[in-house]
């Protein structure tokens, strides 16, 4: 049996007395696009420099195509990085750059000019070849960067949050050159980012990490509809969060008691246990519904063809609900003006605490 | 900027060059004794000084020790500032202080220490004794030239060079040497016009190998000798293109690191 290609076996990081990772148990297989996310400081990119060697788990085990890598020195690894400075080296032009990995390996001049064209040519900037990598735009950059990591042929691809940089605009053009370049190499790609709309945008599975630890593994669609624990429901996206304790429970449904009120919600519970019932902003209606609630509008967030609500219960919870912006002008949302919020009973999304 | 301002700067710019552009003018002047008005162009000193076995053995052992000490120094300058750049360790600061400690002791102190140290040991009045002493005097400039320069980069650099492949001594060698380059050659430079022209710690540790600067005094002692005027020029020649270029090279670099 062959083992995924990249297995993680309770890794665990330490920096003196501040623990960057802990308990990490994560496998990645061959030809997938992971995204690793989660906000600053939750370990994601020390998971990252793990992988390239740059870090040394202080416990645990990291295995590479089958092979323990825990003590193999980063440049005896083939896991080339995409930085988030992309640390070209300045003092060499972009094919420079490009030839770097291969010289590094003993390639001889020659061929390793024709391997760097072909990338360069691949990432449509073979024209900038000569130029001095800081004259370039911060895409031509990017390209480099891309082109630099990938020369060498990896079977894995780091990536440390490599279009943070750049415009928004060109965000969305450079998600579509990764996508469709992981596609055509079939080769996996390890992506970390803080930004939910980059992972969700290419991830054939996203692991969300807080404080050390990995909250939850999943598609983006099961991380978004089912969040595992309130971390997750909360980092990711817009999700109505009401916490209170089940109330009833029988035949695949549970009833949950909250301050504004008891709603059932599909899922499994004992009586008595804290759960939360979480219900996303664009599953809620403006208007009514199986389960409702009186609400209080505080403003709203207009971007485009989608608007977002957001409310105030009469106990202060804070409520947010999504509608398309051409339905707006039938809805009565003005700041100030109390309407009823309702969700369907199997749109709710049951979390039992300190699960 | 002011015309006040200006007029400031020009007077200090003056005050500082003065001395040395009538020294220079003394040089070409066929009289004896420095006196106003100049009388008539010679090179006559020039001749003089070439003739002089005295003034090529200086000058040899300036070039020498200036040479050697550059390469030291900026050797030592770049071992500490890459450390200082890479590792943290306990006491790093005092490590430092240490460090950038001898700039800031009185030379003549130091000259004294040196050639009690030196004949202590049995090295005393030797070009390798001056070599020593102008090594501890300018590898904490060339250490915070290079400094300067290593706070420049993106420190993902080094990294990024192993991650491709780079051992630590071949990234040292791909990566860090490289992005440090003009600032070892400033150093070069500066180290070197700092040494060609240092006199005191020259007179106490050099004993019978002269420097230029030693040479200048001896004469000066001796005579009022037009000579000294020529070889003044001469070593403040050498010094200012040294320094010049060391500038010139950190100067352009920090312009583009700023552009």
């Amino acid at each position: 049996m062959t083992e995924p290609l990249v297995v993680l076996e309770k890794v665990e990081k330490r920096f003196d007395d501040f623990v960057a990772v802990t308990g990490a148990d994560l496998t990645i297989g061959e030809g997938e696009f992971v995204a690793i996310m989660g906000p600053s400081g939750c370990g994601k990119t020390t998971t990252l420099r793990m992988l390239a060697g740059l870090d040394a788990p202080t416990s645990g085990e990291i295995r590479i195509a089958g092979k323990v890598m825990n003590a193999v020195a980063a440049h005896e690894r083939d896991t080339p990085m995409v930085w988030q400075s992309l640390a070209l080296f300045p003092f060499l032009n972009a094919r420079e750059n490009v030839e770097f990995g291969l010289k590094m390996r003993g390639v001889d001049a020659a061929e390793r000019k024709t391997r760097a064209m072909n990338w360069l040519e691949r990432m449509e900037i073979a024209e900038f070849a000569e130029r001095n990598v800081e004259t370039l735009s911060g895409g031509q950059r990017q390209r480099v960067a891309l082109a630099r990591a990938l020369v060498t042929e990896p079977q894995l691809l780091l990536l440390d949050e490599p279009l943070s940089a750049l415009d928004a605009h060109l965000v969305i053009r450079m998600q579509s050159v990764l996508t469709k370049l992981q596609r055509e190499l079939g080769i996996t790609f390890v992506y970390v980012t803080h930004s939910q709309s980059e992972a969700f945008a290419m991830a054939d599975r996203v692991v969300i990490m807080s404080r050390g630890e990995i909250a939850q593994v999943g598609t983006p669609r099961e991380v978004y509809r089912a969040p595992a624990t309130r971390f997750v429901a909360e980092f990711v996206g817009r999700n109505n969060i009401l916490p209170g304790k089940v109330a009833a429970a029988m035949g695949g449904s549970v009833t949950v008691e909250t301050a504004l009120g008891a709603f059932a919600v599909p899922g499994e519970a004992a009586v008595g246990a804290d759960a939360s019932i979480v219900v996303s902003a664009d599953m809620m209606q403006v208007g009514g519904g199986e389960n409702t609630i009186e609400a209080t509008v505080i403003s709203e967030e207009f971007v485009g063809s989608i608007v977002t609500a957001f409310l105030e219960a009469k106990d202060g919870t804070e409520l947010k609900v999504q509608v398309q912006e051409r339905v707006l002008a039938d809805l009565d949302l003005t700041a100030g003006s109390t309407v009823t919020l309702g969700w369907a009973t199997k749109d709710g999304h049951l979390l039992v605490e300190g699960t | 900027m002011t015309l006040f301002l200006r007029a400031y700067l020009a007077l200090i710019v003056g005050f500082i060059f003065l001395p040395i552009v009538v020294s220079m003018a003394f040089s070409f002047n066929d009289a004896r004794f420095p006196t106003l008005p100049l009388s008539g162009f010679t090179t006559i000193w020039y001749e003089t000084i070439f003739a002089d076995p005295d003034f090529w053995r200086a000058a040899k052992n300036s070039l020498i020790v200036s040479g050697c000490t550059c390469v030291i120094a900026t050797f030592l300058g770049f071992c500490t500032a890459y450390t200082d750049y890479r590792y943290s360790f306990r006491g790093k600061s005092l490590f430092l202080a240490i460090i950038l400690l001898p700039p800031t002791i009185p030379l003549i102190i130091i000259a004294l220490a040196m050639l009690a140290w030196f004949s202590r040991v049995g090295m005393s009045g030797q070009v390798v004794s001056i070599i020593a002493a102008h090594t501890v005097l300018t590898a904490p400039f060339a250490m915070a030239i290079i400094r300067l320069r290593l706070s420049q980069i993106d420190e993902s650099l080094e990294a990024a060079a192993w991650n491709l492949g780079a051992s630590e001594w071949r990234a040292m060698r791909e990566v860090i040497l490289p992005f440090c380059k003009p600032a070892i050659l400033s150093s070069l430079f500066l180290t070197a016009a700092v040494s060609f022209d240092e006199f005191t710690v020259s007179w106490f540790v050099s004993g019978l190998n002269k420097t230029l600067p030693v040479h200048v005094l001896e004469i000066v002692q001796g005579t009022i000798d037009p000579q000294v005027n020529a070889i003044g020029t001469l070593v403040f020649g050498v010094s200012i293109t040294l320094v010049v270029i060391s500038q010139l090279l950190i100067f352009f670099r920090l312009q583009k690191a700023a552009s």
